[in-house]
């Protein structure tokens, strides 16, 4: 029974860590440009392929996760220069627009440089499970769960302990007010672009030894990212975490519990209430807007 | 200036229509062989080796001469895996390209949306998709090349009973191939006296089937494992599998038989069963099988003309290539009715994807004994009967 229960927490928490790490690509963004960036999938699919692709041209492993989230990072910053920051005097639903067709265009070139297979990439360390109570947990979901909250707590210290954070937040909350205080919001916009872009790739590298990767995961993943997101409250770190975490393990329960066909619709269910009673999400700022 | 160049290319126009028109006065018309194929989309492993089958062996057949002493002309679409595109383009092959038989429908969907204008407009029509709705009930002019899912289900169950297991789990994907797998293993179980004690589905985008794996285990009784499914979902399941270190007889569907399922699942596939085409063990087979030699052919063919893995879905276009010529040499002719009639009465055609003996009630002429049981054993497929 407690194995049982066990094996399914297990199973929620390693999809919500992948979750979680997703919606906070989506927070970023979303902190310091009010944008919803839907290619953040595309940055996950990024990190995986090219990860699997360089260690299949006998580039160390090492080697191929930093030059996968190089590549990254030079596309989130290709991305907020030549696709958002050419619009910028554009209203934000326009900018969301376009990071939907940024993303399809950069989906499409993976699919004519990798190709449309799924590929497989090796699990960190053992390929061994480890046994808990008689549950199992994938050692690729520690990895996960590791890697997950050292990248929380770094971003938590980047907008609170850092001049370049707290410059990102302050442009989010005013972008002519930050520009007069001598912040290059330009710089600042692409920065946040950089930092999410990495953020996604790193994710899409630790998950891809679970889920596999292809040149669409992206779109599955990036849209379960961002429930996860909207759940927690849009622009929330802890939210997203946390929005990520329920959600993985609601979905898991309910496959266990329940039945694997109402997986889905109690998840859904779960952000419709949320939602209706929160509509700012679990951690979502409380401020009224002005009109 | 510009009016001595159009002059000049109304002058070489007319030569070369008049020059096109010896030839075809000289030529016998050819052979038209339609086809609407998902070469590109969501479904293009199936129409890509589809369309690249086709056009080799058309060229190889009209290089040997042609059929009846004609050329074959092959005229392919791409629907893109969309249903509505594949009756535009079966309506065009039909009305303006006036094809003499078509072959194609890499997808259920696509097919059956054909159907109904090529049972209208009364052409030959060989699809190369799976599911069973396509020839059950019969159409006049509706014939297919692969085996159903039903054929699989009974294969698979069938080597269940042998090894003394009536009661299994059943884990489904809730896509098309998974929800029509998982019905027609229901009626099969059924109609063999066995027991599916669970059944449970995930979606085409979980990226962990551990908690539907659980409930298996944990249901009492259960004997042996199944997984209808289809893309990637299968060899998330079969690690899963041996993660939770379920020691259970496991089978999958012939859905996921390629060879990139043995890359995709790794070591965790080991001991696993389904049923598949010869195609996957062309030199295990016995030298008595009278498909080894077609087998062979086939992919060594493929493998040199495209540089690339042969697989089981251009098998179907090849077989269904090869059927349409068949009938067409017996009919004598291209006349619908004559071919129509012909494909009904063929026996014993030996294609790659088994042994096909068409019958007015039969338009598939398998048996599931053109399923092989293939087992996995140390990271490759080894034939079991």
């Amino acid at each position: 029974m407690l194995a049982e229960f066990l094996q399914y927490l297990f199973t929620g928490i390693t999809i919500g860590a992948t979750y979680a790490l997703i919606a906070l690509g989506f927070t970023l963004i979303y902190n310091a440009s009010h944008v919803i960036n839907f290619a953040q999938g595309e940055f996950l699919m990024i990190g995986g392929m090219a990860t699997v692709s360089l260690t299949s041209m006998g580039v160390p492993m090492i080697l191929a996760v930093v030059l996968a989230v190089i590549l990254a990072g030079i596309l989130g910053i290709a991305l907020q220069r030549f696709a958002i920051a050419p619009a910028k005097q554009a209203d934000v639903v326009t900018l969301i627009i376009i990071t939907i067709g940024a993303s399809i265009f950069i989906r499409g070139i993976a699919q004519v440089v990798w190709g449309k297979e799924y590929h497989v990439m090796q699990n960190f360390s053992t390929d061994q499970p480890i046994e808990v109570f008689g549950a199992v947990l994938n050692s690729q979901s520690l990895w996960v769960l590791g890697i997950g909250a050292i990248l929380v707590v770094g971003l938590v210290l980047f907008f609170t302990k850092t001049l370049i954070g707290k410059a990102i937040l302050a442009t989010s909350m005013n972008k002519e007010a930050a520009r007069l205080v001598g912040i290059r919001t330009q710089m600042v916009l692409m920065l946040a672009f950089m930092v999410s872009a990495l953020l996604g790739s790193v994710a899409g590298i630790v998950v891809a030894p679970i889920t596999f990767t292809s040149y669409d995961i992206g779109i599955i993943l990036g849209l379960k990212g961002f429930v996860a997101a909207a759940i927690g409250g849009l622009g929330s770190g802890v939210g997203a975490v946390v929005g990520g975490l329920s959600l993985g393990i609601v979905e898991a329960m309910a496959a266990g519990y329940i039945s694997s066909d109402y997986k889905d619709a109690v998840a859904f269910s779960m952000i419709l209430l949320v939602l209706f009673f929160m509509p700012r999400g679990l951690f979502g700022a409380k401020v009224v807007e002005r009109v | 200036m510009f009016k001595t160049v159009i002059r000049r290319a109304g002058k070489c126009a007319a030569v070369a229509a008049a020059g096109l028109m010896m030839m075809s006065a000289q030529a016998a018309e050819p052979i038209k062989i339609g086809s609407f194929l998902s070469v590109t989309g969501p479904a293009s492993f199936l129409g890509d080796p589809e369309l690249k089958t086709l056009e080799m062996y058309v060229e190889k057949i009209n290089e040997e001469g042609g059929v009846l002493g004609r050329q074959l002309e092959l005229i392919h679409y791409d629907d893109v895996g969309n249903a509505s595109s594949a009756r535009n383009f079966a309506s065009r092959l039909i009305r303006s390209d006036q094809v003499d038989i078509i072959v194609g429908g890499s997808t259920t969907g696509a097919t059956m949306a054909a159907v109904p204008l090529i049972e209208q407009a009364q052409v030959p029509f060989i699809s190369l998709a799976g599911a069973v709705v396509i020839t059950d009930p019969v159409k006049k002019w509706v014939f297919k090349t692969p085996q159903t899912d039903r054929m699989a289900a009974e294969r698979i169950l069938t080597d269940m009973k042998d090894r003394g297991i009536t009661k299994f789990g059943l884990i489904s994907g809730t896509g098309g191939f998974g929800s029509s797998g998982r019905t027609q293993t229901l009626e099969v179980a059924e109609q063999m006296g066995m027991e599916v004690v669970a059944d449970v589905t995930y979606s085409g985008s979980d990226t962990d089937m551990t908690a539907q794996l659980t409930n298996i285990r944990n249901t009492s009784g259960v004997e042996a494992v199944l997984n209808f499914g289809f893309g990637q979902g299968p060899a998330i399941v079969t690690r899963n599998y041996a993660q939770l270190g379920m020691e259970l007889p496991f089978y999958q569907s012939h859905g996921v038989a390629s060879d990139s399922f043995l890359e995709l699942a790794g070591s965790s596939a080991d001991g696993l069963r389904l049923p598949a085409s010869p195609l996957l063990v062309p030199d295990s087979l016995p030298d008595s099988d009278p498909q080894k030699e077609v087998v062979q052919n086939y992919k060594a063919e493929y493998e040199a003309r495209w540089d690339s893995k042969v697989s089981t879905f251009g098998a179907y276009a090849y077989d269904g290539l090869m059927l349409a010529v068949r009938a067409m040499e017996e009919a004598g002719s291209t006349d619908p009715e004559a071919v129509r009639n012909a494909l009904e009465s063929i026996q014993g055609y030996v294609g790659v994807t088994g042994v096909f003996n068409m019958s007015p009630e039969d338009h598939n002429g398998l048996d599931p004994e053109s399923f092989r049981i293939l087992e996995v054993q140390n990271g490759e497929w080894k034939l079991i009967n």
